[in-house]
């Protein structure tokens, strides 16, 4: 009876890290890129796709960056008359298997209250801050200001 | 008792058409239409503004007529739809090659108040040659926006600071100064490019 019951617990016990970050370890950064900046008085923005290769869901819950007081993820809409507005995203779920496109045009990493210019040839450190406390750094290089993607 | 309370559905059903419906109206035809609904852009030599570029002559309406012109608003600390905007638009002037040459290109700013001369001639350098910066009072900022039947609003940041919310989309004027169509915002360059050529050719049989 005691075999059973000690290996259940050698088997929570391996568990554990899984249960304090659960899932976001199996988040994946692809195609990070940002927008160079012209001075530091105009707010930054920067791109990625997020991928969630793990079994659990995972929220997204903050940004921290020395590049940027106030990084915070917002969202482009349009409404019925064309006029464009941006809002905070709040926090953001990714679905197990699922991956969320910060892009152009929708959801982005808002940079506010730049600490140095963004030069284009350097990048920045950018970490994503999760709810089950994990978190993950990703290297953002930065583009020039009229870059369009990661690919040209 | 089970029939009246279907019917009563029916009924709450009806009552939530009929209001879907009258929202709709009210919307679109009725008073509550926006002044961007549906609403075309006057044509050039209709509109009056006063502005000045990014390189500081004086500027207007009227100086756009007699080449085709984009036209769009937008203001330089926006970090994500001009920026967005200004590469899409470059990149299509890329595309038209030589005949870029034969447009005008204008941003017109929303947000005087920081896009001074100086601020916009920095910015657009960034870009394709060909797009210019207009800058001018408020009060000449929004006749020029009610000419072109767009909107725009200052929003305050959590923060502090302010950001501007305004039409994202490019007007298209053909060389009379009639306004020809619009480009949405992040319209692939495949819909773009053709848009542009049609206002280059309706300048082309308008004047003809």
């Amino acid at each position: 009876m005691k075999l059973p019951f000690a290996s259940l617990a050698v088997a929570l016990a391996l568990g554990m890290p899984s249960a304090l970050f659960a899932g976001s370890q199996d988040v994946v950064a692809e195609n990070a890129w940002a927008r160079a900046s012209i001075g530091t008085s105009r707010p930054g923005a920067a791109y990625m796709t997020l991928r969630n290769t793990g079994e659990e869901p995972v929220v997204l819950t903050g940004l921290s960056t020395d590049l940027a007081m106030m990084p915070d993820i917002h969202r482009t809409t349009t409404d019925a008359q064309g006029m464009t507005s941006m809002a905070p995203a709040g926090e953001l779920e990714i679905a197990s298997g699922e991956a969320i496109a910060l892009e152009p045009g929708g959801l982005h990493v808002m940079l506010m209250q730049l600490q140095r210019p963004m030069v284009e040839g350097e990048s920045f450190a950018l970490t994503l801050e999760f709810a089950d406390g994990g978190e993950m750094q990703v290297d953002v290089p930065i583009l020039g200001i009229a870059a369009r993607g990661p690919e040209e | 008792m089970r029939r009246r309370k279907l019917l009563g559905y029916g009924a709450a059903g009806l009552g939530a058409a009929a209001l879907t419906l009258f929202a709709g109206w009210w919307q679109v035809d009725g008073p509550g239409a926006s002044v961007a609904a549906g609403q075309r852009p006057l044509p050039l030599g209709e509109m009056a503004f006063r502005l000045t570029d990014h390189e500081g002559r004086m500027v207007g309406p009227e100086m756009l007529i007699g080449r085709p012109s984009l036209v769009f608003f937008g203001f330089t600390y926006c970090p994500e739809v001009c920026p967005t905007t200004l590469s899409d638009i470059s990149l299509w002037l890329d595309g038209l090659g030589e005949d870029a040459g034969r447009l005008n290109v204008v941003l017109i700013t929303v947000d005087p108040e920081r896009d001074t001369m100086e601020a916009l001639s920095n910015y657009v350098e960034y870009f394709h040659p060909a797009i210019q910066g207009w800058t001018g009072t408020d009060h000449e900022i929004a006749q020029a926006v009610e000419g072109f039947r767009a909107r725009y609003e200052k929003v305050p940041l959590e923060g502090g600071g302010y950001t501007m919310n305004h039409t994202a989309g490019v007007f298209l004027f053909d060389a009379g100064g009639r306004h020809v169509s619009i480009i949405d915002y992040h319209e692939p360059r495949e819909f773009a490019l053709p848009k542009i050529r049609r206002a280059m050719e309706a300048s082309a049989t308008g004047s003809s």
